[in-house]
């Protein structure tokens, strides 16, 4: 789950972190009323969506009156920001954040991860901040400085001075950036991070170590033992039907293909997908039903699908391991009656119960087409869809 | 022969009692798994399914002489509950519970690391040595005893590639789920190293998807240490990045861990790759001859 920046610098001031004054509001009336509570006469204005990118996009602005803050939170609220990490709709801003100017004397990098690798919590700092860190581990692998948390003791004060040593901090920086990087692996682990990102970090025109950027990820699955910071969940920068997926613990993950799928299990739903294409055909989504598929959920799953107005023909294939396909057969009975279906719907069971329920879908009477078998199941959906010449 | 579990293994079941741990206990001990006794806190001294419960995983262990556990119990105590086998010393541990806080499982991979155990899962469906033992929430009916060696990220892809070399006549050896977490208690290289040891399988299927690095590591392994042929189907070209796919490990991150890219370290390595996933039984024909 994805905190707005606005939410991780709120987490950042609670953990002690350095981070600039700042108000998130949602009209240009409150926007001018922080700028004012803010003081000074310079700002910066930043929209507020689950996206990098915003600064190139437009979405972050430094400004010197409040009539130029009022300009740019009139301009934002309720539009769009497209970047180059959105899809061309782009994410919708209802908040725009207004903060303090810092006066920049250089640019760093400070971020935490769960490497996979290693299966630890991993540090990584660099003197190029402000730009892609992906790019400079890629580029100039050497500029990256790696330091590993070790599970059992926790982050030590004498890695943050490696680090800081290693960034050319001198003086009382190194005695900040001790701290903050001491804040940031017990805010890592007492908040279930994914991962964290000060970019940039910055060292400001008075020597002092400071948050300019802060970016927050928190582990889904650890979201029963986070409830404030699950309650900072954004629904609206999600894709719409995968919110409501997940209310049914389905997994949904929209495509831009034509082909609706509905398999169960995440592995053979990316299979399915694959297949798919292998035949010629470009899957609409990826939708995993789960284990614990049941009549409603199916029903659902069919009822996501079919709101995606590009789905010409849906494949739905259900290997029984727990789940029933006598089960799943009745899901697709009772959402095809209900909601009408009126692309064409292909169907392969296996394993438990896949005879019962491939009759039962056929004494429905409903136009669904069965298949043999996987090849035969892929074939049939691209056919029906046509999308192959 | 097999790997992990053989029907001398005496398994008992974390969660026992519960709604899980008893639909698929029933399974277990109906497919002949010696599975002999569970452990729910508070329930010690009864009885379920003809089994007796403990109060504890040592508890149960000491009267049991089990070597083996399952777990059932709910995502939020399953790092307790999984360091309590691993303190009980029990070999091997089958956690089938799918999201597990991933800052749990970095505690209990340390753990394990200064323990003789191991840990199959979380987030998967288990171990099984087809007509021997079954550990876990496969359907036992797709299985075969036989010479293929099948490990695999994925429940139901697991069952195709079971599926396919049963249908063949081929056969399992053991069939190891490793699961969709991106911090696995067993990797793709662990389970390798006992397929390659084990005299029963003859070749080896090896089902990844994206995200991470497991197969390319699987990849480096297979090319110094496995003599047997492999047959690997990778899940999610078609996946876009930044993606989580179902699985919590199954994502692109930082335009890492692509199919693509582990399809060529597998190819480099030797292994049989195939695009389709119905052709995992006949690339398994192709590169052991056989009918």
């Amino acid at each position: 789950m994805n905190l707005h920046e606005y939410q991780a610098k709120q987490l950042f001031a609670e953990y002690g972190l350095p981070v600039s004054i700042g108000h998130a509001v949602d009209s240009p009336q409150a926007a001018v009323e922080a700028a004012k509570k803010i003081g000074g006469n310079r700002w910066v204005v930043k929209v507020q969506v689950h996206a990098g990118g915003r600064g190139k996009a437009g979405g972050v602005k430094l400004v010197n009156t409040t009539a130029e803050v009022e300009v740019f939170a009139k301009k934002w609220l309720g539009k769009r920001l497209v970047t180059i990490q959105t899809d061309e709709h782009g994410q919708p801003v209802s908040k725009v954040y207004v903060e303090s100017c810092t006066d920049i004397d250089r640019e760093l990098y400070l971020g935490a991860v769960i490497d996979r690798g290693s299966r630890r919590v991993v540090f990584m700092a660099s003197t190029e901040g402000g730009v892609e860190i992906e790019k400079v581990a890629e580029e100039t692998p050497e500029k990256i400085i790696r330091t590993i948390i070790d599970p059992f003791v926790g982050a030590q004060p004498y890695q943050g001075r490696e680090i800081a040593f290693a960034l050319g901090l001198k003086g009382d920086q190194v005695r900040q950036f001790t701290n903050l990087f001491i804040n940031l692996a017990r805010l890592f682990h007492e908040c279930d991070c994914s991962l964290l990102e000060v970019n940039p970090l910055v060292i400001t025109k008075a020597g002092d170590v400071h948050c300019l950027d802060a970016k927050v990820n928190i582990d889904g699955n650890a979201l029963y033992r986070q409830k404030r910071l699950a309650a900072m969940h954004d629904a609206s920068q999600e894709d719409e039907r995968e919110g409501l997926a997940a209310k049914f613990n389905l997994n949904y993950v929209a495509l831009d293909g034509n082909i609706g799928c509905m398999v169960n299990g995440a592995g053979l739903a990316m299979g399915t997908m694959d297949l798919v294409k292998l035949h010629g055909g470009k899957p609409a989504n990826f939708l995993d039903v789960g284990g614990g598929a049941n009549k409603e959920s199916v029903g659902e799953a069919f009822k996501i699908i079919l709101s995606d107005a590009n789905v010409k023909a849906v494949l739905i294939n259900i290997f029984g391991g727990i789940v029933s396909c006598v089960t799943i057969a009745d899901g697709i009975i009772g959402a095809v009656t209900e909601v009408g279906v009126n692309v064409p719907v292909v169907v392969r069971f296996e394993g438990n119960n896949s005879k019962q329920g491939s009759a039962r879908l056929a004494e429905s009477g409903l136009n669904i087409i069965a298949a043999k078998s996987l090849v035969d199941a892929a074939k049939k959906v691209v056919k029906a869809a046509g999308s192959r010449a | 022969m097999s790997i992990l579990v053989n029907k001398r293994t005496r398994v008992i079941c974390q969660g026992f009692t519960g709604a899980q741990g008893t639909l698929h206990s029933q399974q277990a001990l109906a497919y002949g798994t010696k599975l002999v006794g569970g452990v729910t806190p508070g329930k010690g001294g009864t009885k379920h399914l003809g089994q007796p419960v403990f109060d504890t995983v040592r508890d149960a262990v000491e009267a049991t002489g089990a070597t083996a556990t399952v777990i059932y119990v709910p995502a939020p105590f399953c790092k307790d509950s999984i360091l309590e086998a691993i303190a009980a010393g029990l070999k091997l541990v089958v956690c089938i519970t799918e999201g597990i806080p991933t800052l749990d499982m970095l505690a209990i991979k340390a753990r394990l690391s200064v323990s003789q155990t191991r840990l199959i899962g979380p987030n998967c469906p288990g171990v099984i040595t087809p007509g021997e033992c079954k550990i876990g929430i496969m359907p036992g009916d797709i299985h075969l005893p036989g010479k293929v060696g099948i490990v695999s990220r994925s429940g139901t892809l697991t069952y195709e590639a079971v599926k396919q070399t049963t249908d063949r006549g081929y056969g399992q050896s053991s069939c190891v789920g490793i699961g969709g977490d991106p911090i696995p208690g067993s990797h793709f290289i662990d389970i390798l190293a006992l397929f390659e040891k084990d005299p029963a399988t003859e070749a080896i299927v090896m089902v990844g998807e994206i995200g991470g690095t497991a197969e390319e590591e699987a990849a480096a392994f297979i090319k110094d240490h496995v003599s047997k042929p492999v047959v690997s189907y990778i899940a999610g070209v078609t996946a876009p990045a930044g993606k989580r796919m179902g699985h919590a490990g199954a994502i692109i991150a930082g335009g890492k861990g692509t199919a693509d890219e582990k399809f060529a370290a597998l190819k480099s390595a030797g292994v049989r790759t195939v695009r389709s996933l119905a052709e995992i039984g006949s690339a398994l024909a192709k590169v052991t001859g056989w009918k």
